[in-house]
């Protein structure tokens, strides 16, 4: 059988994927006051690097990206119980955040609040829980 | 606006229903996924629809739609991607194992 | 207040509990004599009530247990309740002392008896303790449960669970009735309180409840008390070890219905349906049980027999005695009497039968059966035993002097007076009455030579036997019957030991209010009393019972004598069976195994109570609807979305199918953004491109789509379920919204939306929502996520050796 052309797939993946990407960080910053969050930002990095699997080989992408999801998955959950935890250190209920407003170099103030480590987590459970489901269905093409 | 998304929604779970009583066992699935398209959409609609701006306090807004329903259907979203997943790969393996996807086949003995 | 008397009825509850580690950690001694000290102890503490109680003092204590619905574990102890305590404690001491050396340390496991033992005496002294309905009926079901553990001790053995099943099903039925009755008299007098329920009494007679409530607390007492024709349990209990059918099964907790009844005469008694629904049942028991005693060849069932022909004696004789409530101001020696005669051959039962039991266990354990026709001959070998035997089988049958002739002569003046009453048709009627009980003496009397005749006399057949070398029984094992063959005695030689000491207290306790208080009832016992009718009677009964005797090779052989099942059997086996058929057939004809007609219970289950909820709260008649405009696309997106949503069910193709589910998911996430709702649409939007992805993934490795063919009428009937269905939904969903715009309240969104920036410094409130306000529900959420991807991982990766079934 002759194997398909997925050259235009290909260059267009790899130009897509960094947009999908850096949007994907965007958004999960963005989530504290403008639309977007952990589960969003999740799912899209999530469906980046599923293009990835769908244009490239599967073991190509297996060997660059090696990460194993269930890791992934867990911690994003210690991530976000230990934001819980690190308030309740301090004599605070479970899950209480915090803000500040900061001022960096170069981007002028910024908020920055421990909500964001929670979103965090949430974000890495999203998106290795969607990704492991997808390639352990793919992975059993027996 | 209510009123006709009401009718709409009394239509999707009416097309639910009745798929989960078919035989096929893809049908069930797909009946599932119609069904939180039905909840998603009725927990927003009791609320009420379209009245002031989206819930982001940047848009300096008089009136935002409620946020509640909102924040619910998001969690009730990405619960039911797994629910439908955890379905999917039931149907699959079920499929696997008996060679049938026919419900009826798959019915246990009465004595068990 | 947790007083002694309360710690009294507890504690054989605590010493329960520490009798597994007694058997464990001290397994040389046997654990029977830890145990003995427990009832020997209560015994004691008991008998020091008897000055108190016979000079008619009642003893009150109190305890709250949940006072708010009136059950309260109040202490009531009078006469009665005393009878009863020093029957259990008295009985219960001999009993262990007897099983010590009935059961061996080595075979048995004598945790287990001792547990259920203790539990039953616990559970007894609570029923016979307690003022409050509520704990009685506690109690009485714990008993149950104890006898049917007890029964099927030696739970390897079919027909040990055949009767434990038999007594649980039969006594707990009574059980449940019995509370629908205590439930009824809640209704009428609104207290649980037996004291105040007898206060009450006539409030309660005057209720239309009355009769209802008293038909069903007189079922849990008949099937406790084995009373035709719910005696049939009794025979089947006999598989128990002797120990506990000399305990349980005649001695105690068949009297437990006993007490109820006498407890209640106050609040029953004086009506003709309590009078006579007693005493037919009492004296159709007593005949049926004596006649079919007379048919047994187990030595053990000729006493269960006996014991139901004896416990329908006293039923009778306390239904007669309730006439006393009729006269408030008569001739109380007419009828009390009767009451007189139930309360002494209630104790007079418990000591020849004890012995009796504790007599056949000895011929079992020593003999290795109980079968009369093996046994014979062994008034040789066994002399002790066979004096034992002797004494209570005299008693049994009636002969002096021994206390059971006393309580028979009482017994037949009682029923002898029933004619003189002159109320109830009884002077018609009336004369039935000591008919029937001299019948059922007459058997009583043949039964009783038949038992001694076939197990002592006549020549001893060792050929027949599995043990060789019979013997005499270990002196432990004779104290216990040796002791109650002496009471036999010492009763009947000298009843004025019991008359005001015991007797005379329980029956002031059962009927109140019948005397005036410092006034007592005249209870004398004597031995003759000059040429009686009851005289005559029993002179009778020897004479034809002793005839029957010498005749009875004549009928040995007729079908009367050769079968022993009691007809009764046939209905408990029917019915038992047909349950069982019944509700197979009811699991058969509705679990089908077809996720469809689950579906459809569940959807009309869901539509109905949607149904009546709205009309209910008149929901259908939604007033005013302040709807937002519809903007023109709107009308276009949802006509493609309806579309597409409505075309589902008629794809036959999977890619088709995948496409219309995808092209409604993305159409929701359309209306999202339509809604005002960014982050819900992102979410939808990505969730259904992933979605595809998964579906395509897996569609790939199911079947076709087949094109199912479904008979119209199931097609008919579906389409009416969902439409229905989605109807009411629709109908629900819009009295929701006009409901929420009708009723003034403040929406908790108020909140959320008034306090993010400043509480949370974030200005998407969903977001703030979800990590901050209820950042707890959002780390359930995603540990959720992470568990569904575990089983999917689990049900892909797992792999079956084939023959399991998923």
């Amino acid at each position: 059988m002759q194997k398909p052309n997925n050259m235009m797939l290909q260059t267009l993946a790899r130009l897509i994927i960094v947009i999908v990407l850096s949007f994907s960080i965007y958004l999960l910053l963005a989530g504290h006051n403008g639309p977007g969050g952990g589960f969003i930002g999740g799912l899209m990095t999530a469906s980046g690097i599923l293009i990835l699997y769908l244009s490239f080989n599967f073991k190509t992408i297996q060997a660059v990206i090696r990460f194993d999801y269930v890791k992934v998955i867990g911690i994003g959950l210690l991530f976000a119980s230990l934001t819980g935890v690190a308030s309740m250190l301090f004599g605070f209920p479970f899950l209480k955040h915090f803000f500040d407003y900061f001022t960096i170099p170069i981007l002028g103030e910024v908020e920055l609040t421990t909500a964001m480590l929670f979103d965090l987590g949430v974000y890495f459970v999203v998106l290795a829980s969607a990704l492991k489901i997808i390639l352990t269905i793919a992975e059993d093409d027996k | 606006m209510e009123l006709i998304m009401a009718i709409v929604i009394g239509i999707i779970f009416s097309v639910t229903i009745y798929l989960f009583m078919s035989k096929n066992l893809l049908r069930v699935v797909a009946a599932t996924l119609l069904l939180s398209h039905g909840v998603h959409l009725l927990l927003l609609t009791m609320s009420g629809l379209q009245r002031g701006a989206s819930p982001i306090l940047s848009f300096d807004a008089e009136a935002y739609t409620d946020p509640l329903p909102q924040a619910l259907v998001l969690t009730a979203i990405v619960i039911s991607f797994g629910v439908t997943a955890i379905l999917l790969v039931m149907a699959y393996r079920t499929y696997k194992v008996h060679k049938t996807d026919d419900l009826e086949n798959l019915r246990g003995s009465a004595d068990e | 207040m947790l007083t002694l008397l309360h710690w009294a009825a507890l504690s054989p509850f605590i010493a329960a509990v520490l009798i597994p580690f007694l058997y464990k950690y001290l397994k040389r001694i046997h654990t029977g004599w830890f145990v003995l000290i427990l009832p020997l102890v209560l015994f004691v503490y008991f008998l020091s009530f008897i000055p108190r109680t016979s000079s008619g003092e009642v003893i009150l204590n109190n305890l709250n247990w949940v006072p708010s619905l009136g059950i309260n574990f109040d202490i009531y102890l009078d006469g009665l309740s005393l009878l009863f305590a020093l029957l259990i404690t008295g009985i219960g001491a001999l009993v262990v002392l007897y099983s010590i050396y009935y059961l061996s340390k080595r075979k048995e496991k004598l945790n287990n008896f001792y547990v259920y033992l203790l539990m039953f005496m616990g559970a007894m002294l609570g029923v016979i303790l307690s003022d409050n309905l509520i704990v009685i009926y506690v109690f009485w079901e714990v008993t149950s449960i104890a006898s049917s553990l007890l029964i099927s001790y030696w739970y390897t053995r079919e027909k040990s669970i055949y009767g434990a099943q038999k007594s649980m099903f039969i006594t707990v039925f009574g059980g449940l009735s019995m509370l629908g009755g205590f439930s009824l008299l809640y209704v009428i007098a609104g207290t649980f309180s037996i004291r105040e329920l007898i206060a009450n009494a006539d409030m309660i007679m005057a209720s239309s409840l009355f009769i209802p409530a008293m038909i069903l607390v007189l079922l849990g007492a008949f099937t406790k008390s084995a009373q035709f024709p719910f005696h049939i349990w009794l025979p089947d209990a006999m598989e128990a070890p002797t120990p506990v059918s000399a305990y349980l099964h005649s001695a105690t907790m068949v009297k437990a219905g006993i007490y109820l009844v006498a407890r209640l005469t106050g609040v029953f008694g004086g009506v003709p349906e309590w009078f006579w629904i007693i005493t037919t049942v009492g004296l159709v028991t007593l005949i049926w049980g004596s006649v079919s005693a007379v048919r047994q060849k187990d030595l053990k069932g000729i006493l269960a027999y006996s014991t139901v022909s004896q416990l329908g004696m006293i039923m009778s004789l306390l239904g007669t005695g309730s006439a006393a409530f009729y006269f408030q101001n008569g001739d109380n020696a007419l009828y009390m009497t009767a009451i007189l005669a139930a309360v002494f051959h209630l104790i007079n039962h418990a000591t020849f039968k004890g012995s009796l039991f504790m007599a056949a266990g000895i011929i079992d354990h020593e003999t290795g059966t109980r079968d009369i026709r093996k046994l014979g001959g062994l008034m040789t070998v066994m002399p002790i035993t066979a004096t034992i035997s002797l004494i209570g089988l005299a008693s049994m049958a009636g002969l002096p002097p021994f206390n059971g002739f006393l309580s028979k002569e009482l017994f037949l003046t009682g029923m002898l007076n029933v004619t003189e009453y002159g109320i109830f048709n009884l002077e018609t009627l009336g004369i039935i009455i000591p008919v029937i009980a001299w019948i059922a003496s007459v058997f009583t009397f043949l039964y009783c030579i038949l038992m001694f005749t076939r197990t002592f006399m006549g020549d001893l057949n060792l050929s027949k036997l599995k043990v060789k070398h019979v013997h005499e029984a270990p002196v432990g094992m004779l104290i216990s019957p040796i002791i109650l063959a002496a009471l036999v005695i010492v009763f009947g030689l000298f009843p004025n030991l019991l008359a005001y000491s015991i007797i005379e207290p329980a029956m002031a306790a059962i009927a109140p209010g019948i005397i005036s208080p410092g006034e007592v009832f005249d209870v004398h016992i004597s031995h003759w009393h000059g040429f009686t009718p009851e005289l005559f009677m029993t002179i009778g009964i020897i004479i034809l019972g002793v005839l029957l005797f010498i005749t009875f090779k004549k009928w040995e052989n007729s079908a009367f004598y050769r079968g022993e099942r009691d007809i009764f059997n046939s209905v408990y086996d029917s019915g038992y069976n047909g349950l069982i058929a019944g509700s197979k057939w009811i699991t058969r004809i509705q679990m089908t195994g077809r996720l469809r007609d689950y579906f459809i219970y569940m959807s009309i289950f869901i539509i109905f109570i949607l149904a009546y909820t709205m009309y209910h709260y008149n929901l259908p008649a939604i007033q005013s609807l302040d709807l937002s405009p519809v903007p023109i696309y709107m009308w276009l997106i949802l006509l493609v979305f309806v579309g597409s949503v409505v075309i589902i069910p008629f794809i036959n193709n999977r890619i088709a199918l995948i496409i219309a589910t995808s092209v409604s998911g993305f159409i929701v996430a359309l209306l999202f953004v339509l809604f005002r709702a960014p982050d819900l649409a992102l979410t939808q939007l990505l969730i259904e491109s992933v979605s595809v992805i998964l579906f395509m993934l897996v569609f790939y490795h199911l079947p076709k789509l087949k094109k199912v063919k479904t008979p119209p009428k199931m097609k008919i009937v579906k389409l009416i379920v969902s439409i229905g269905f989605g109807l009411m939904i629709t109908l629900g969903s819009l009295s929701a919204f006009s409901m929420g715009q009708d009723t003034d309240f403040s929406s908790i969104s108020e909140y959320y939306t008034e306090n993010s920036k400043e509480e949370a410094g974030g200005y998407n409130i969903v977001n703030v929502i979800l990590v901050d306000f209820r950042g707890m529900d959002t780390m359930l959420e995603i540990l959720v996520v992470s568990m569904a991807v575990l089983t999917v991982v689990s049900l892909i990766k797992l792999r079956f050796k084939g023959s399991e079934d998923i």
